[in-house]
């Protein structure tokens, strides 16, 4: 590179080339090694299950071109469509609470000081560096009927806690162990963005007459909305590919985490308990197709208020 | 007015940290007690006549021939290489998109975003059957290599090279006649550190957090991160109830060591990681 820079050039224009075009390939040389990840690991991976899911393995036909059949028998799978049904509806219901309580943590630790905030602030976002396969065994053991606090509780006041992992239960168990684990991140996100914004504003609005409660949702809630829809995205695609937590809580939910629970879930078992890798492929295909369709119509409807590709 | 202030505000503060407590003061609690304390019936949330947190510790080390120290050094294993090597690769990136012109830059950055929204579970099926084409399955490449992509930390490290590298210091070390790689290393990086350690912190998370990748990737319990680990350990526990009993006890504590070195990393790095997070969100 320094024999570049040091090779004369006539004229002033040319003058100028040798240092563009050494900033140009330096500038692919930073960017290379990614490159080589992004392709081997993301591209790669990507077009390959795309082929992948075009063909089937029967056991008497062998291998054979089948085009979209497999991702038609994917949309038409009563499994993959309960599966998919339940992650949508799951998200419905976990990405609001979710940024409900990271907001409202977020505006009162703004507000309020000293020692106790500081401590909350870290309690809070404590289960972040807890794996998720921990924070769902832990849930699960507190939910236990054997050795549980719940049940504990409920049979010193005579009555009969709920079993949070059961068929019509499983859903509210979920809910909790995903709120606990995600939202002290999401909270720490949208308070470093309210403590970024210059607290001249909040100064104005007081002399304006404007109460804490006005400031908070009128003047910090718009301020911080581009990186609540950046939580709000990352909910969203994290939410769609649940596989963790309901595959760890699986051996002790007494059978209502069926292999075809979520659609990660279903993909897995296709590919590692059957050995049908192209109809899994096809499943991975099409979910990964939902999740960029979700993500795409939900971007698209919040692009005015800024988003994370502007 | 004697109120005091934030009096509700506090007192709300309170109830999220009870709640936000209460499984990890569960899991103390419960790794202090033996088998017979666990199962007693009553007293969860308190500990039980007995201390057996050193009994319980030395049964997990020992089980098995000490499998469990085993998952633990191939966890940190696993989330330092393919931390430090995202790390590595997305600043490298993150500084490349920033702070050079390129033909293409646009169209590659774009592509990068997009990835975003792909979910990284899909590509683990067939990234699964790619690696066992090429016979790395099984293997720690398998759990290590796909770690090392982070479409997020790219675009993380852009927007934080962007905000906190001044294009006219690295044309000033340009003209000095440093190399472009010298002016990265000695100029750009050590602005760039608070950013840098966020990545760090985040990737090696991540990694350590990992369950489904070494889930598929690996099937010699040999190579198992804790947390596959860990599972494993619940599957035969809850498959065979009456000698499952003393698992449970080394499930419960092993789970308590294991989130001892992410607690301790994210304390004492606090002032890096709490200013880096802020950036992501701020455009």
């Amino acid at each position: 590179m320094t024999q570049l820079q040091t090779a004369p050039r006539a004229g002033v224009r040319e003058q100028t080339t040798p240092r563009k075009k050494r900033k140009r390939i330096a500038g692919w040389l930073f960017i290379l090694p990614f490159l080589v990840v992004f392709l081997a690991f993301l591209v790669a991976p990507l077009l390959y299950a795309g082929y992948l899911s075009l063909w089937t393995k029967g056991l008497a036909t062998g291998t054979t071109f089948a085009g979209f059949d497999n991702y038609t028998r994917a949309f038409e799978d009563p499994s993959f469509r309960k599966g998919l049904w339940f992650v949508l509806r799951f998200s419905l219901v976990v990405i609001p609470l979710q940024i409900v309580v990271a907001l409202v943590a977020a505006l009162v630790l703004d507000e309020v000081t000293g020692r106790l905030a500081r401590f909350s602030r870290l309690v809070i976002f404590l289960p972040y560096a807890i794996p998720a396969v921990l924070g769902a065994l832990m849930w699960g053991f507190l939910y236990s009927p054997s050795f549980g606090p719940i049940e504990q509780i409920a049979t010193a006041f005579d009555v009969r806690a709920p079993f949070l992992l059961s068929q019509g239960n499983i859903f509210y168990g979920l809910l909790n162990v995903v709120t606990w684990q995600w939202s002290g991140y999401y909270m720490i996100i949208i308070y470093a963005a309210l403590r970024s914004i210059d607290s001249s504003v909040y100064e104005a609005a007081r002399i304006d007459g404007a109460s804490a409660r006005q400031i908070a949702l009128r003047i910090k809630v718009p301020m911080v909305s581009s990186a609540l829809v950046l939580i709000l995205i990352f909910s969203l695609i994290g939410t769609l590919q649940f596989f963790t937590e309901p595959q760890i809580l699986a051996p002790i939910a007494n059978g209502s985490v069926t292999p075809d629970f979520t659609p990660n879930i279903y993909a897995f078992n296709l590919a590692f308990r059957y050995a049908q890798f192209n109809y899994a492929s096809a499943i991975s295909f099409s979910l990964g197709f939902v999740v960029f369709l979700a993500v795409g119509i939900f971007m698209f409807a919040t692009r005015k208020k800024g988003s994370i590709f502007t | 007015m004697t109120r005091p202030r934030h009096l509700w505000a506090k007192l709300l503060l309170l109830a999220m940290v009870c709640y936000f407590l209460v499984p990890v003061w569960w899991l103390v609690v419960a790794s202090t007690k033996n088998a017979e304390g666990l199962f007693s019936g009553k007293g969860a949330l308190w500990f039980a006549g007995g201390f057996h947190l050193v009994d319980n510790l030395r049964d997990l080390f020992t089980f098995n021939n000490g499998e469990y120290l085993r998952w633990l050094g191939n966890s940190a294993l696993y989330a330092f290489a393919g931390g430090i090597g995202c790390t590595v690769v997305s600043v490298l990136a993150g500084y490349g998109f920033a702070k050079f012109r390129f033909r293409g830059r646009n169209l590659v950055f774009a592509a990068v975003l997009g990835s975003v929204m792909v979910p990284l579970t899909a590509l683990v099926i067939p990234t699964f059957v790619l690696m066992s084409n090429v016979g790395l399955t099984d293997t720690i490449w398998a759990v290590i290599l796909p770690s090392l992509l982070s479409p997020f930390a790219v675009y993380l490290m852009r927007v934080y090279a962007s905000a906190s590298v001044p294009d006219e210091l690295l044309d000033a070390a340009r003209i000095d006649g440093a190399g472009e790689l010298r002016t990265f290393w000695q100029v750009a990086l050590p602005l760039m550190r608070p950013g840098v350690v966020t990545v760090l912190l985040l990737s090696v998370v991540s990694t350590w957090n990992n369950f489904f990748l070494p889930l598929t990737m690996l099937s010699s319990s040999k190579l198992y991160p804790l947390t596959v680990g860990i599972g494993l350990w619940e599957q035969l526990a809850s498959s065979n109830n009456g000698g499952g009993q003393s698992l449970w006890n080394l499930i419960i504590v092993g789970s308590l060591v294991s989130i001892v070195p992410l607690i301790v990393a994210f304390l004492t790095l606090q002032k890096y990681w709490q200013g880096g997070l802020a950036v992501g969100s701020l455009k």
